[in-house]
């Protein structure tokens, strides 16, 4: 879907050499059956689609892959290393993804503390440094502090993912300022990743000017899912048009919007 | 003799036949080398390659795939 703002002055989002026409990426984790997933990134519009890497279940108690209900052809599948604590672990964890051979895309997550899964940065420059040179396109889950994003930048990565608040919280876009900074500094694609609760989060994400938004929960744990990936596809758009269109400025007093004159004695 | 020898498949001791080789590994546990990644003594090995490798005892095996995540 196209609005006449994005068909005039907006340009297609490009990470690592690929196109995407969506600047929603979705996540597969949480749902509570694989039809809502499919139905709902349907509905989302997203051509990025996230994936994890796990042990096979060998008593096949649980699930099979999630490649049994998307279309590699059809969805880019973006492989994360969610759950690695340390560089090593996420560089065993990339190399794995990128052996299934879909292709040398990477979310790039060292996660540094349990309670609010916020990144090691430390461990996260480390990863990024061997995987780019390792032929990887990195798109680095950071938290919004621009020096790690500009080192991210630095160190080659594809693309840079600020969290809006920490994952699976749902709190909306916490430091718009430094999102906003992260997005005026880099060169490379911002894409935010994590913390957007509802529509209005995304809108008010994507109208900090950033070049995309990656999210999971806020759609998988909507009570509809499938309605809510769709308000998450309208809001990225709105937001992104209206980012494009160029807000008026605020003021502390009002202005009327009537003429002052033509009124009656 | 025995007639098995142990290995640790996703961190389950497993026993398995002496000289196997990871192709045939996969097949004994019924999974399709298409859709699973090999991971052998902390080493990949490609899919073309898994009927060349042969599994000695106390081995350390991880087989991996795409499931849902964010």
């Amino acid at each position: 879907m196209t609005t006449a703002v994005d068909l005039v002055r907006d340009a297609p989002l490009t990470i690592g050499g690929r196109t995407f026409q969506s600047r929603l990426m979705v996540g597969t984790g949480k749902y509570k059956d694989h039809d809502t997933m499919t139905r709902a990134i349907e509905a989302s519009g997203a051509e990025i689609v996230t994936v994890a890497v796990r042990r096979v279940d060998l008593d096949r108690s649980k699930e099979a892959s999630v490649l049994h209900y998307l279309d590699p052809k059809r969805f880019f599948l973006l492989a994360n290393t969610a759950g690695c604590y340390t560089a090593s672990d996420a560089i065993r964890y990339a190399r794995l993804a990128r052996e299934a051979g879909f292709n040398d895309f990477v979310k790039l997550e060292v996660i540094g503390d349990e309670e609010t899964l916020l990144p090691d940065v430390q461990g996260l420059l480390d990863a990024a440094v061997v995987l780019v040179k390792e032929g990887f396109h990195v798109l680095a889950y950071t938290n919004e502090d621009l020096v790690t994003a500009l080192r991210l930048e630095d160190a080659g990565c594809a693309a840079v993912m600020p969290l809006a608040s920490p994952i699976g919280s749902g709190l909306g876009l916490l430091n718009p300022f430094s999102v906003r900074t992260i997005k005026r500094r880099l060169h490379v694609p911002v894409v935010v990743d994590a913390g957007v609760g509802t529509a209005s989060d995304a809108c008010v994400t994507m109208e900090q000017g950033v070049d995309g938004i990656l999210m999971n929960t806020a759609i998988a744990a909507a009570q509809d899912p499938v309605a809510m990936a769709h308000a998450m596809r309208l809001a990225v758009e709105a937001g992104r048009a209206a980012f494009l269109a160029g807000r008026m400025p605020r003021r502390e007093v009002a202005m009327p919007s009537s003429p002052v004159e033509g009124m009656l004695d | 003799m025995n007639d098995t020898i142990d290995v640790v498949i996703n961190g389950e001791r497993r026993a398995i036949a002496p000289g196997a080789t990871l192709l045939e590994v996969l097949a004994e546990l019924a999974l399709d080398p298409r859709a699973v990644v090999v991971e052998h003594n902390r080493r990949i090995v490609r899919r073309p390659a898994l009927g060349d490798v042969r599994v000695a005892p106390g081995d350390a095996i991880e087989l991996v795939h795409f499931v849902g995540g964010g």
